[in-house]
């Protein structure tokens, strides 16, 4: 047998076990790696909720939480319905093509055709999660031009009108969701929950 | 006596103890013409124990449960035995590690510590950093305050925004949940306890090794190694212990004076330490008024909020707020002056370094208060300011003209984003004053550390002496 090395067949030898222990090394990580997956009882929770809105007047707010998010139902008046109108030149997304919300919902109003005065709308910030505030009269500082009441996201200066639409130049690229809801009755809403024929 | 010698001698023969000591500390030459500035790097490894020894005891008493997270940190201020004492100076010691950071970074660039042989030292260093910012943001949802939730809330949603269907499960897979929840805080209590401060600690070992292997830099920024007597020792070199040693303690006893005025006066220093809404429980249906990370995060979070949202994405802002910190990786490589230290460059490296210091600061400011069309157009103005400093360098360091302009696509391109960002403020409802003048800065400044150094005049550097100056 010869004395010399065989530096080829060794660098062969030491790339195959180099590559064992990498496929090895990328198995283990798999484990601990998806422990850090919302676990089975986090995916779990989030049933849906029943709102009472026999008491809401007109121009009123009210946040509820579902699926631990703030979950707003607001009261709007005829008067905020027609003003939705005139402020559409000023929005990144009128039509909401790019946003998310039931097919029932997309529409001018972002509600429900039939009950289009209560806009139901998850109050979370579509840029960085931040729940934005009711303005519905004063304007929030700086943006006094023609301000016809609306959110005001106090976190990175997003404006939004009384559909949950995106004025152009805020930083939130979309409108803000609007969640699947249904009308148990003509004074009570179930919100995460659209399905017919149960009600 | 003879008994200790012996033992010494027993643990040489097993560890090298003595050879340690005298490696690290005895006989570790460090250049005699340290100044203030060297203050902070031994500062820095103090407040890394005083984190280290307070976080402990704090863990003895605090419980990584939604449910009770918050009232176990008041139950520690209240009722624990000195409680209140050891949890002020944890969050006073987060507060000043970013002081003393700083300052230390700062060093680094008036004196050209991170030129080379000092890449590495400089490459760890930007390593401590992220990870201590990583470990200031895990440890900041644990008391579950208001503050800690939303400002958790931005900062894993700006994870959401990572394009291709990756953000919505990379965010989910952070939290454990689709919202901050209990195992957020649970597993950030793992991150923040274990983890990050292991990887923390290696990388300070890493720092100082490295440190240690090719000599300290000094203000003077000359090899103190080029020039040794005959003993092999550098002239302009003194053994860190004692000279060192004891110039750090005195640092040390000023710093310790500041840092327990703060602790027993202010420890919520007017809530920039610790903010006001995060004495209120953290509620998942209520955002603050007014939000804001705490101050050491705030330049970078005033960039994210400069960068308007680009195809219906805020990806981009998340884009420049990241590459404000991997720019510091490049900086050995970009610097283009034939001198390390300040004090022989020119006047206009001497401008461009007070300016983005300057805008630094501003910068934090804007993140610190609420958003308006003016203070973003500041922001963005600061902006490029902060990203200027790095990317003209090259061009106002070196002591040469070249035609790179054409072979640096990079700087290009960033003086067009430049133009495009000044024709976007004047499209604004803005005053015409305020308009006028960022545009004024702004062109001024890449007038000035852009195209002047790059055609018309190169820096000038004075010599630099053989010795050590005093």
């Amino acid at each position: 047998m010869s004395e010399e090395v065989d530096h080829s067949k060794r660098r062969f030898l030491i790339g195959l076990t180099a590559a064992t222990g990498a496929v090895g090394g990328t198995a283990i990580a798999v484990p601990f790696v998806k422990s850090m997956l919302p676990s089975e009882r986090a995916q779990a929770a989030g049933a849906s909720v029943e709102v009472d809105i026999s008491k809401l007047q007109p121009g009123e707010l009210v946040i509820v939480e579902w699926r631990k998010k703030p979950v707003w139902v607001l009261n709007r008046t005829d008067k905020n319905l027609d003003e939705l109108a005139t402020v559409k030149s000023k929005l990144t997304d009128a039509t909401s093509e790019g946003s998310k919300q039931p097919d029932y919902a997309k529409n001018d109003y972002r509600s429900r055709k039939d009950n289009k005065n209560i806009l139901v709308m998850v109050g979370v910030c579509t840029h960085l999660g931040c729940s934005p505030k009711h303005f519905p009269d004063l304007a929030p500082a700086g943006f006094e031009d023609g301000w016809v009441g609306g959110f005001y996201c106090a976190c990175h200066g997003s404006t939004f009108d009384l559909a949950g639409r995106v004025y152009k130049g805020a930083p939130a690229p979309s409108n803000l969701e609007v969640p699947k809801y249904k009308f148990l009755t003509d004074t009570s809403i179930l919100i995460g929950d659209d399905s017919e024929g149960t009600a | 006596m003879n008994m200790m010698v012996a033992m010494l001698g027993w643990v040489d023969d097993r560890f090298p103890l003595t050879k340690l000591w005298n490696e690290h500390l005895a006989e570790y030459y460090t250049p005699k013409n340290f100044n203030f500035w060297y203050y902070f790097g031994s500062l820095a490894l103090l407040v890394l124990v005083i984190q280290i020894v307070s976080g402990i005891f704090l863990t003895i008493h605090y419980k990584p449960d939604a449910a009770l997270a918050f009232g176990s940190v008041e139950y520690i201020m209240r009722d624990v035995e000195w409680g209140w004492f050891i949890r002020y100076m944890h969050s006073t010691g987060a507060s000043a590690f970013f002081i003393v950071v700083y300052l230390h970074m700062f060093r680094g660039l008036m004196y050209g510590s991170y030129r080379k042989p000092r890449e590495l030292i400089w490459i760890f260093g930007v390593f401590i950093y992220l990870a201590l910012m990583a470990e200031g943001f895990f440890g900041y949802l644990l008391p579950w305050g208001q503050m800690s939730y939303w400002g958790a809330q931005v900062i894993i949603n700006l994870f959401a925004a990572v394009p291709f269907g990756i953000g919505e499960p990379l965010s989910e897979w952070i939290r454990g949940d689709f919202v901050i929840s209990d195992a957020t805080l649970n597993r950030f209590f793992a991150f923040h306890v274990i983890a990050v401060p292991l990887v923390l600690i290696m990388l300070v070992a890493a720092h100082i090794i490295a440190l240690h292997e090719v000599g300290s830099g000094n203000p003077d920024g000359i090899e103190i190694k080029k020039n040794k007597g005959p003993d092999g020792i550098p002239l302009d070199g003194i053994p860190f212990h004692p000279y060192y040693t004891v110039k750090d303690i005195m640092g040390v006893v000023v710093f310790l004076i500041g840092f327990f005025a703060v602790v027993f006066f202010a420890p919520t220093m007017f809530g920039y330490f610790i903010e006001v809404p995060n004495f209120e429980p953290a509620n998942a249906l209520k955002t603050p008024d007014h939000i804001a990370p705490v101050w050491y995060y705030t330049p970078f979070y005033a960039m994210l909020r400069a960068v308007p949202p680009m195809f219906a994405s805020q990806f981009p802002g998340v884009i420049v707020m990241g590459g404000a910190i991997v720019v510091l990786f490049f900086l050995p490589w970009i610097d283009q002056s034939p001198v390390k230290s300040i004090r022989y460059k020119d006047v206009r490296t001497k401008l461009a370094l007070a300016t983005f210091a300057i805008s630094f600061v501003v910068l934090g400011y804007f993140g610190v208060v609420s958003a308006s069309p003016v203070k973003t157009m500041l922001a963005q103005c600061g902006t490029i300011i902060y990203f200027g400093y790095f990317l003209y360098m090259p061009f106002y360091s070196r002591t040469e003209i070249k035609a790179t302009m054409f072979r640096a696509p990079l700087v290009a391109l960033y003086s067009l984003i430049t133009l495009v960002i000044i024709a976007n403020w004047w499209s604004g409802a803005v005053s015409y004053e305020i308009k006028a003048l960022l545009t004024v800065i702004t062109l001024a400044y890449t007038a000035y550390f852009l195209i002047l150094p790059a055609y018309v005049i190169p820096a000038v550097v004075k010599p630099v002496p053989e010795r050590v100056t005093k």
